[in-house]
């Protein structure tokens, strides 16, 4: 056991963080604007954009990707010192997580060399952002319900339907989509795995505002959209298959990349003022911060130990699905701490350096629903960790288009 | 970056759960519990000639020399199998202590035989109801005699020597050492509510005692290391809870289904086995910050210790929970868990002085270096 870096990840270490130091100033000089001040999500796109552009001339755009579509083959150990370092000089990289996170290993895992070819250089160089067209009205936890289809005209597909959820579709170049090419068949045998362009005529985007206030996510119509079969990725009927690649790393994805809060908790304790003294001079208050930050620990270790294990050539295990659960709870009861520790200002959600609170408040119901709910990574670690019995099927047998709806 | 046990380690552990498994089942910890016994002789002399109470004694006290983070893997498994012996009183906190502090010659007196279990030792601590204070620590040593009233004191009966928390002369808090069987010594048994690992009231009445060290960096730090020790104890108890709770629930039917079908029973072990990973993942980092008594072994240590007696009073409850009635009965070895998890959970300190020292221990970091996590 050894958490150092070892001489040569130390090397590394030091090669990411004098690049980052070098490109971070003149990009900030190119484009001046600071993320949270008002930043538009199509401004937030077109940086992230241009940052993932620079990286890629830089030779630290796409470092574990194989050499034949630009990248430079390192280790997973290697690309999370970069992430880790990257992380503390710019704080966009929620932006890639759709699209190096999920929709690359997708096509990685799925695609022919010629689709991969014709789709990875363009994410390479910072050209094309992707979204995810995965969920429906009716159709989220249980996505192989989808309803969505695709029929076959000629070397095309005709698909129409309706996605829901779909986080940055409206800054979106290209997507991941599911759809059912089979409603006769049993509904996880009828799906097909598709790419798409978001210009493609027919398909239009409009945005949902959340409970947060904000618009990350939108509602997408897909009507007589046509695209080739060369955007297919596997075979006819094997979508659930792809799809199962594409949330596996989802959870990674998205239980990995998490920021603690615990330095904004404690300012938070130190700046408010309580009985005699100050907030974080209180018992109870201490005692809830401990709590806290024995998880972001927890969840930080856990994160070690599974870049540890992937470095060994292992395999995801359950811990991105314990990492996911216990963040989004985690986080959601310490920004309702940090209201409640400002008392009566608590109400407050003035876009100051306690303005996180209130944000976390409302944006942390997302994480608890994002990349499958609390109530589905449970039946996950339940049964495909402790061994438990799965959950009863009353559809799994039945073709698709006799299986209840409740609609 | 490795985050795993060597095969060296890994070997030890698998030895030690063999080893385990044949002599310490819980039949073995129910003999202590229901009789006067206070340990099991032949199991701690057991302990002794596996090499583990001298693991991670250095050589030139006669021990294995092996590192903390041996001792890490031995305390999981003892902590697994409830083990009845003083291994932790006798070698995670006495032996730890002159290790820590000792001069050359209270080493050489002490760490062989404690190391060899001819001397068992232990740590007085407590003076009674509420969280362990410097500010009204009552102990006091004048010229080299203490008086005192120590309780509770685990494995105080059957111990040797003591690591007694006292006042010396100049006023400061210190670890001073003493001998059980010198004048002066009362004790008295008390009953406990895990009587595997009894506890005892300890009276010092001008009792001749010889400083180990002072201060309270010192005792902290006595306690820092100690508590992740512990805190592998409870994690070897809280995943063998679980997977008790597991089995269970696979294999008991109510409504025509297995129980672990119910989803609100699946959750609930979900959810145990959610908070073990992040006890088991807070624990391996504090192995190695104890092991390289690294800059944050105190946040490391506290963090551990919290999250292992969460851990362990989660999974030892609702482990009884599944089972359902039978897990209420004297029997049913669930009880075992429940009861070790609390005394475990209290026996260096609570909850509640774990957890202010995961806060105090970040003031200290935010105001130098940028925090852990
Ligand atoms: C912020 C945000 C961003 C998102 N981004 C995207 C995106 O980019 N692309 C995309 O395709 N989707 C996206 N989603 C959709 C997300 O994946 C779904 O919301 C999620 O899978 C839940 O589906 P649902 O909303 O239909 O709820 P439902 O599945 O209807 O769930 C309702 C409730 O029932 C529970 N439930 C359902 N099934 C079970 C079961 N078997 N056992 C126990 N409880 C169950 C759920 O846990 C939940 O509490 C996003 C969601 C959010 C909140």
């Amino acid at each position: 056991m050894d958490f150092n870096d070892t001489k040569e990840e130390a090397q590394f270490r030091q090669q990411a963080k004098q690049w980052l130091e070098e490109n971070i100033v003149q990009f900030k000089q190119e484009f001046p604007f600071e993320v949270g001040d008002n930043v538009t999500d199509s401004q937030a796109a077109e940086l992230a954009k241009a940052w993932q552009k620079r990286k890629f001339e830089g030779g630290w755009g796409c470092l574990t990707w194989p050499k034949a579509f630009g990248g430079r083959e390192v280790s997973i150990m290697e690309a999370t010192i970069f992430a880790q370092e990257e992380a503390k000089v710019m704080p966009l990289a929620g932006m890639y997580i759709i699209t190096s996170g999920m929709a690359v290993p997708t096509i990685m895992t799925h695609g022919t060399e010629e689709q991969c070819k014709q789709l990875l250089p363009s994410i390479a160089n910072g050209e094309r952002l992707w979204c995810q067209l995965f969920s429906e009205p009716a159709a989220g936890s249980d996505l192989a319900g989808i309803k969505t289809r695709a029929v076959k005209d000629g070397d095309d597909w005709i698909i129409n339907g309706q996605k829901v959820w779909t986080t940055l579709a409206h800054v979106s170049d290209w997507a991941i989509l599911v759809v059912r090419t089979d409603p006769t068949v049993a509904k996880h045998k009828g799906l097909t795995y598709f790419v798409i362009d978001m210009k493609s005529p027919g398909v239009e985007v409009r945005p949902i505002k959340q409970a947060s206030g904000e618009s990350e996510f939108n509602e997408v119509f897909l009507t007589d959209v046509r695209i080739p079969d060369s955007q297919r990725l596997d075979a006819v009927g094997n979508g659930w298959r792809v799809a199962m690649t594409t949330l596996m790393n989802e959870r990674v994805a998205v239980g990995g990349a998490f920021s603690d809060n615990v330095e904004e908790i404690l300012e938070v304790a130190r700046t408010t003022p309580l009985g005699q003294g100050r907030a974080i001079d209180d018992c109870g208050v201490r005692q809830s911060i401990a709590d806290w930050y024995v998880k972001a620990a927890g969840l930080k270790n856990i994160g070690l130990r599974q870049l540890s294990t992937l470095s060994k050539g292992g395999v995801p295990g359950p811990e991105a699905s314990v990492s996911k659960l216990v963040l989004g709870i985690g986080r959601q009861d310490l920004a309702a701490m940090s209201l409640d520790i400002l008392d009566m200002a608590g109400v407050l959600a003035e876009d100051d350096a306690m303005g996180w609170g209130s944000h976390d408040f409302f944006r942390t119901i997302g994480n608890r629903l994002e990349g499958g709910t609390d109530e589905i990574l449970r039946n996950i670690i339940s049964e495909r960790v402790l061994g438990l019995p799965a959950e009863i099927r009353v559809d799994k047998d039945v073709p698709f288009n006799q299986v209840p709806s409740g609609a | 970056m490795n985050f795993e046990f060597s095969d060296e380690q890994n070997m030890l552990r698998e030895q030690a759960r063999a080893y385990l498994a044949e002599h310490c089942s819980t039949e073995v910890v129910r003999k202590v519990l229901e009789s006067d016994l206070s340990f099991d002789t032949k199991l701690w002399q057991g302990t002794v000639e596996m090499g583990w109470t001298s693991a991670a004694t250095p050589e030139e006290y006669s021990g294995l020399g092996l590192s903390e983070m041996e001792l890490c893997v031995i305390a999981e498994e003892l902590g697994r199998s409830l083990a009845p012996i003083p291994f932790g009183s006798s070698i995670y906190l006495a032996a730890q202590a002159v290790l820590l502090a000792g001069s050359e010659a209270q080493k050489q007196q002490w760490l062989p035989r404690l190391s060899h279990g001819e001397t068992i030792g232990t740590l007085a601590l407590s003076e009674g109801a509420g969280s362990p204070s410097y500010d009204l620590l009552q102990a006091q040593v004048r010229n080299g005699k203490l008086t005192a009233k120590k309780t509770p004191v685990i494995d105080g009966m059957i111990a040797d020597m003591a690591i007694v928390v006292a006042r010396g002369d100049s006023g400061k808090p210190g670890l001073y050492l003493a001998d059980l069987s010198a004048a002066g010594v009362e004790r008295k048994l008390l009953s406990s509510i895990d009587e595997s690992r009894p506890q005892a009231e300890i009276i010092f009445t001008d009792t001749a005692v010889e400083l180990l060290g002072e201060g309270q960096a010192l005792i902290e730090q006595l306690l820092d290391r100690a508590a992740i020790l512990f805190a592998f104890e409870q994690l070897g108890g809280a995943q063998r809870a679980l997977e008790m709770a597991v089995q269970y629930a696979s294999e008991r039917f109510a409504f025509g289904r297995q129980i672990g079908s119910f989803q609100a029973i699946k959750h609930k072990l979900a959810d145990m086995f959610a908070t073990l990973e992040m006890c088991k993942a807070n624990c391996y980092y504090a192995a190695w910050a104890l092991t390289t008594s690294s800059d944050d072994l105190p946040l490391a240590a506290a963090t551990a210790r919290v999250s292992a007696s969460q851990a362990y009073y989660q999974c030892s409850k609702e482990n009884i929970q599944v089972h359902g009635g039978s897990g209420f009965t004297w029997e049913l070895d669930a009880h075992l868990y429940y009861r070790r998890a609390k005394v475990l959970s209290l026996v260096i300190g609570g909850e509640r002085r774990w957890k202010e020292r995961v806060v105090s221990q970040l003031e200290t970091a935010e105001a130098g270096a940028p925090t852990a996590a």
